[in-house]
């Protein structure tokens, strides 16, 4: 099955206390007035340019393996390699918040305006995590008894970039405005794209101790697995 | 100079007004141009970067005293540029091909400009041809890569390869930064210098420009 769903922007409007985090900021760290009317400033142009969209399609293991082989480039062994096979469900996405937001970034920097800029950029990115964030939730539901939906992107974790080639292929996200470079990224820059991957619990943990683990400063798949904990499989099919 | 001490204190304190009201009031009597520029706003933008370099303050700190630099700069600018006075130096920017991630890039460029350099602002998706293209074109002394991926990294090299090739490597330096990039992976690659954060790329580009 393929989709188009919209989504309301206020949905992937990500707070000022969750911006400042994302950039460091101690959550007990007092903003300065003017910053923080920026920051407010930031969040009001999000909420009038970004037009959150998302696309999904269902795809088996088989085909699945085909996209995410993609030109060969994938690291020997990597954690998507070892999960999707278990999987019981298999979705592709991509999101966007639209190309507008983007341009603003791009005049605020041109005309000097540097920290509205800078915020904005935070704002976007943080939305557009929320946005996956929202797309994964709507689909949680779907997933399959006993099983727990977690997201993988190209790019990320041994799966090459160039695996979005591949990925486009199957998936055909210019539907909802997302093309794709020469170097593999996404236009508009605010995109996410991956495959949501429906498996037991366990099945999502993995260890970091992959060749790339050691060169990843973030490790922000240990947040991801230690998450998997707060999230409940489905117990009961829907009536 | 009080008068001068007094624009680097109001720019730590992000008083963008009082920055401004200050620089004017330099201005009117007569101390140069370069002087105000360098121990006034520069010298309090050095200060705001050691601040955040040992996390006693913190982005919104840093974005409020560019707001109180940029006050400043736009009362010099016309002095600065009537008398002449050449800037820190002229630094390329961008992140590297295939790497959208240029949230941190973003603030080095902020700091950078504070602390008085020529910025050019390549964005995101570099190719090192463009990198090497622009600095040769526009006379920089250092070209500044970030990445986040480990992925895209590989772009740096070739930058350095490619300033190696066009014999340019001596009169470009170049800086690399990003959350997987270490100081290792700059000296395995041959970049001149590593910045571990915002902070400290620009201490590294202030010695590189001097050399």
């Amino acid at each position: 099955m393929r989709e188009i769903v919209r989504l309301p922007v206020v949905d992937c409007l990500p707070t000022a206390a969750d911006v400042l985090a994302g950039q460091g900021v101690p959550a007990d760290r007092e903003t300065p007035e003017p910053i923080a009317e920026s920051l407010c400033e930031a969040r009001d142009l999000f909420r009038e340019l970004a037009i959150p969209i998302s696309v999904v399609f269902d795809i088996t293991k088989e085909e699945f393996a085909a996209v995410y082989h993609g030109e060969g480039k994938n690291a020997p062994e990597s954690p998507l390699a070892g999960i999707f096979p278990k999987a019981e469900q298999l979705v592709l996405f991509a999101v966007t918040i639209g190309e507008k937001v983007g341009e603003e970034i791009s005049r605020l920097f041109a005309s000097s305006r540097f920290d509205l800029g800078y915020l904005l950029d935070a704002v976007a990115s943080s939305g557009t995590d929320r946005l996956a964030e929202n797309v994964q939730q709507l689909l949680a539901p779907r997933a399959p008894v006993g099983t727990v939906f977690l997201r993988y992107s190209p790019g990320y974790c041994g799966w090459d970039i160039t695996g979005q080639r591949q990925f486009f292929r199957a998936l055909r996200p210019e539907e909802i405005g997302i093309t794709l470079r020469e170097s593999c990224l996404m236009e508009p820059l605010k995109s996410i794209s991956g495959v949501l991957v429906a498996a037991r619990p366990e099945d999502h943990r993995f260890d970091n101790t992959y060749p790339f683990c050691s060169a990843c400063t973030t490790q922000t798949c240990r947040d991801r697995i230690t998450g998997i904990q707060k999230i409940q499989p489905r117990k009961h099919e829907i009536e | 100079m009080e008068l001068l001490n007094q624009i680097a204190t109001s720019l730590q304190e992000g008083d963008e007004v009082r920055v401004a009201e200050l620089t004017r009031k330099a201005v009117v009597e007569k101390i140069p141009a370069r002087q105000i520029l360098d121990e006034g706003l520069v010298a309090g933008m050095n200060v705001v970067g050691r601040l955040f370099r040992d996390h006693e303050i913190f982005l919104p700190d840093v974005l409020l005293a560019a707001r109180a630099m940029y006050a400043g700069l736009d009362v010099l600018k016309p002095l600065l540029v009537s008398e002449k006075v050449p800037t820190a130096g002229k630094v390329v920017i961008g992140t590297v091909q295939g790497d959208l991630h240029d949230i941190g890039k973003n603030l080095v460029g902020i700091m950078l400009r504070g602390a008085g350099f020529d910025v050019i602002d390549l964005g995101n998706d570099v190719a090192p041809e463009k990198f090497v293209e622009t600095a040769t074109r526009e006379n920089a002394q250092v070209i500044g890569m970030s990445a986040l991926l480990t992925t895209t990294m590989t772009g740096m090299q070739r930058v350095v390869e490619l300033l190696g090739a066009k014999g340019q490597r001596g009169r470009i330096k170049t800086i690399i930064g990003g959350a997987p990039v270490t100081a290792e992976y700059a000296r395995e690659i041959g970049a001149d210098a590593f910045g571990f954060d915002a902070a400290s790329a620009v201490e590294r580009v202030k010695e590189l420009a001097a050399r």
